[in-house]
């Protein structure tokens, strides 16, 4: 059994508690504390990335064996798709941390902010290593109270009522998937995702999983922001801190919502061609809807919040393009080429939609507003944010040779392969609505001469927010050379592998 | 069968009031109640008929015992479900103090 | 915050040291009985409510109290990861391994690793329980100025 898997639970976790006992005394240990756990995390997961490969390593927590074939223990799981959503994780959380040790100066309470940060890590790092859905739930609600209490950090009335928005139709959430777990575990009498599978093969009542589904897929679907369900992001990822705002962007939608959907959908229920055109017109709407909402955007970092749902629009639905044509049992090589657009794009994201938010927050922090009416001619002052901002923007907009283009260029080929032309259509469109909006926020902020901002007192960001924005950029332009065979067989092809086989994933697990 | 549906009418009674009520304080108790019929279903689904709580006594080891998971799961789900609704709480009293109103209607700064 | 009347404070002083010691025996009986960790951390934080509403308390006071249970609830839950990661560390290498002696079923003294985890916990619990409340009660006090 491989130590590190449960590691990635209890560092962060101790992390978190040593920073509140220990940042009481020390002064300055909170902040490099945390940076000091979130890079052993990144060599982790890196590590783990190199060495998984096609492998599919199992953790059976406090060593209980399974009895007759049945596990009774909780097992962590970690493979290729773990182990990818692990990294996405882990890298945006240390770039984080380390921009926040900047950016965080002018707020009080700073032991308070990192040991939730540490806490809302862990419960991430645990919601994709968990390998039953009882322990899914439970890091779900530790990392979403780490960001209930991280959005409302700045405790002003935008906070406040942003949180609360956030917490109600969280809560909500919550106990929907409860529900839906609880459903599942009447019938099959199990909780571990792979012997549930197994037993659903078995005896499958189709009206009363399709209800559990629906549950699930709602419950999941409200802490992505799918589109009927997307009510409380844009007040959250605005209101928080930027870092934060960086993190729930980037990872947290992923971690607990898009992740778990794609693997409960893959690996767990039966695929049905109902159910996998419900998501895909799920991921259409969103897609379509987020980039609408986006135009009329003026604050910056509500109209980043308004693209993380169209973008996570464009991995939903290619995720269901990808389940319509493995329920049709028809060409299974466009399957999974879509899977691979859906994953690629779901690491892309991450990648330009944290360093966007990290450019939102460098703006914020020189002069101190998120109206683009009030801002103009940045670039003069801040290069760095300013080039970093226009290679995230590019990306996310598609625009070659950044990493954004390869992903929605795979999904839109996938799409119109598998005879989806009017959505491949939409997909091409709103990418060029969404270029619109960015060359909009692009000439505001960083272009555009006006006399709205009082040029002497601004400056470029301090080192931590400017390597961390580096960093970011430079992942931006690398992450395209995944589509190159050769590296795309190391980390993208395990993961498809998985998701593309559903009874691989219990059958590996179960041992038959 | 009659009881698993009346936990499943408690849950929509809780949704009902966190979508239809205007008072912060209100809405809270709409989602404990959301939670405690969850709880209340996951105690339901663990019951067997003739069954004793599950306490293994040496002396007389045969018996039925109910399910003893899901009242290990829901006791972690309460302990969950104080954080938040504690957390929740902290919150409606800081909109108080920011607002000086529980209205939902008059706490609307985030607009578009 | 005002304390309350003698008849509250007289039969507070009463009560106050047997759900004390109740809260105690739900913990250490954690692995026998139902009860355990949460149970009796939640009586334990019980008595410590009741004495500070019965009796009133300063703000500063209040603070200070504040600062001391986040401080234990801390060093608790930690004592339970660092439990749970010896298991890690000695003996068989396995996460949360209950690598104790079990000792004979039905024993006060037995479960290897149980009772240890249900005290820790039973604190930790105690602990924040008592450090919402006074959260509460702070942000209360402090609205009144």
């Amino acid at each position: 059994m491989n130590p590190l898997i449960p590691l990635f639970v209890a560092i962060p976790l101790a992390g978190a508690f040593l920073i509140m006992i220990l940042g009481r005394f020390i002064k300055d240990f909170n902040k490099y504390f945390a940076s000091l756990i979130l890079l052993i995390l990144l060599i982790f997961s890196i590590y783990s990335l190199i060495t998984t490969g096609s492998k599919l390593s199992l953790y059976k927590v406090g060593g209980w064996e399974p009895v007759n074939g049945v596990p009774i223990g909780i097992y962590m799981v970690m493979d290729g798709f773990t182990v990818i959503v692990l990294c996405i994780i882990n890298i945006v959380g240390f770039l984080s941390v380390f921009y926040s040790i900047s950016y965080i100066k002018r707020y009080t309470a700073e032991n308070y902010y990192y040991a939730l940060f540490c806490l809302m890590v862990a419960g991430m790092n645990g919601v994709v290593l968990s390998g039953d859905l009882f322990n899914i739930f439970v890091f779900l609600e530790i990392s979403v109270i780490g960001a209930y209490a991280l959005v409302a950090f700045g405790v002003e009335k935008n906070e406040l009522e942003a949180t609360f928005k956030y917490q109600v139709l969280g809560g909500i959430a919550s106990f929907i998937i409860l529900f839906g777990i609880g459903l599942i575990y009447w019938k099959t009498k199990t909780l571990n995702i792979a012997d549930i599978k197994a037993s659903m093969s078995s005896g499958y009542e189709k009206s009363f999983y399709l209800f559990a589904q629906i549950l699930i897929l709602s419950g999941f679907g409200l802490k992505a922001a799918i589109i009927p369900f997307h009510a409380w992001l844009p007040d959250a990822h605005s209101s928080a801190p930027s870092p934060i705002s960086a993190m729930l962007s980037g990872v947290l939608i992923k971690a607990v919502g898009i992740y778990v959907i794609i693997r409960l959908f893959f690996n767990m229920f039966a695929i049905t061609e109902g159910m996998s055109i419900l998501i895909t017109t799920l991921g259409t709407l969103s897609m379509v809807i987020g980039v609408f909402l986006a135009i009329g955007q003026w604050d910056i970092k509500r109209l980043l919040a308004y693209h993380s749902i169209s973008q996570m629009g464009y991995v939903v639905l290619s995720a269901g393009i990808g389940m319509i044509l493995i329920s049709r049992g028809e060409k299974p090589e466009v399957a999974a080429l879509a899977i691979t657009g859906g994953v690629f794009h779901l690491i892309n994201h991450a990648a330009f939609k944290g360093l966007l938010f990290l450019n939102a927050g460098a703006i914020e922090y020189t002069i101190g507003t998120r109206d683009l009416h009030e801002m103009g001619g940045l670039s003069k002052f801040m290069p760095a944010t300013s080039a970093t901002s226009f290679i995230a923007s590019m990306s996310i907009s598609g625009i070659p040779p950044f990493n954004g283009f390869f992903s929605k260029l795979i999904i839109i080929i996938a799409a119109i392969m598998a005879r989806f032309y009017f959505v491949a259509l939409l997909a091409v469109i709103v990418s060029i609505i969404t270029l619109a909006s960015f060359l909009k926020f692009q000439r505001y902020a960083f272009y555009n001469k006006t006399d709205a901002v009082n040029e002497r007192k601004i400056k470029e960001v301090p080192f931590p927010m400017i390597f961390s924005m580096v960093i970011m950029s430079i992942l931006c332009v690398l992450l395209s050379l995944l589509v190159i065979p050769g590296i795309r067989e190391l980390v993208l092809t395990p993961a498809i592998d998985i998701l593309m086989d559903p009874s691989k994933y219990s059958s590996i697990i179960t041992g038959n | 069968m009659i009881a698993y549906w009346m936990c499943f009418i408690l849950f929509l009674v809780g949704l009902y009031g966190a979508i239809t009520r205007r008072n912060l304080i209100k809405i809270a108790i709409s989602l404990s109640i959301m939670e405690f019929s969850t709880f209340l279903f996951f105690a339901l689904i663990g019951y067997i008929d003739g069954g004793v709580a599950p306490i293994v006594d040496p002396a007389d080891p045969v018996k039925i015992y109910v399910d003893p998971l899901p009242q290990a799961l829901v006791l972690t789900a309460i302990v969950i479900g104080l954080a938040t609704t504690a957390m929740l709480m902290a919150v409606i009293i800081r909109i108080y103090r920011k607002y000086g109103t529980f209205d939902i209607r008059e706490i609307k700064n985030l607009r578009g | 915050m005002k304390g309350m009347t003698t008849i509250v404070k007289k039969t507070t002083q009463l009560i106050a040291g047997m759900v004390f010691m109740y809260g105690i025996y739900v913990i250490i009986h954690g692995h026998l009985t139902p009860g355990g960790g949460f149970a009796g951390g939640v009586i334990l934080a019980g008595s410590f409510i009741l004495l500070i509403l019965a009796f009133g308390s300063d703000f500063v006071k209040l603070m200070k109290e504040e600062t001391g249970s986040t401080l234990y609830e801390n060093l608790a839950i930690l004592t339970v990861l660092l439990l749970a990661l010896s298991g890690l560390l000695l003996g068989t290498r396995i996460f949360f391994m209950n690598w104790m002696p079990k000792g004979t079923l039905g024993q006060l003294i037995s479960a290897g690793m149980l009772p240890l985890y249900n005290i820790f916990v039973g604190i930790e619990v105690a602990a924040s329980i008592l450090t919402i409340f006074l959260a509460l009660v702070i942000f209360k006090e402090e609205m009144k100025e």
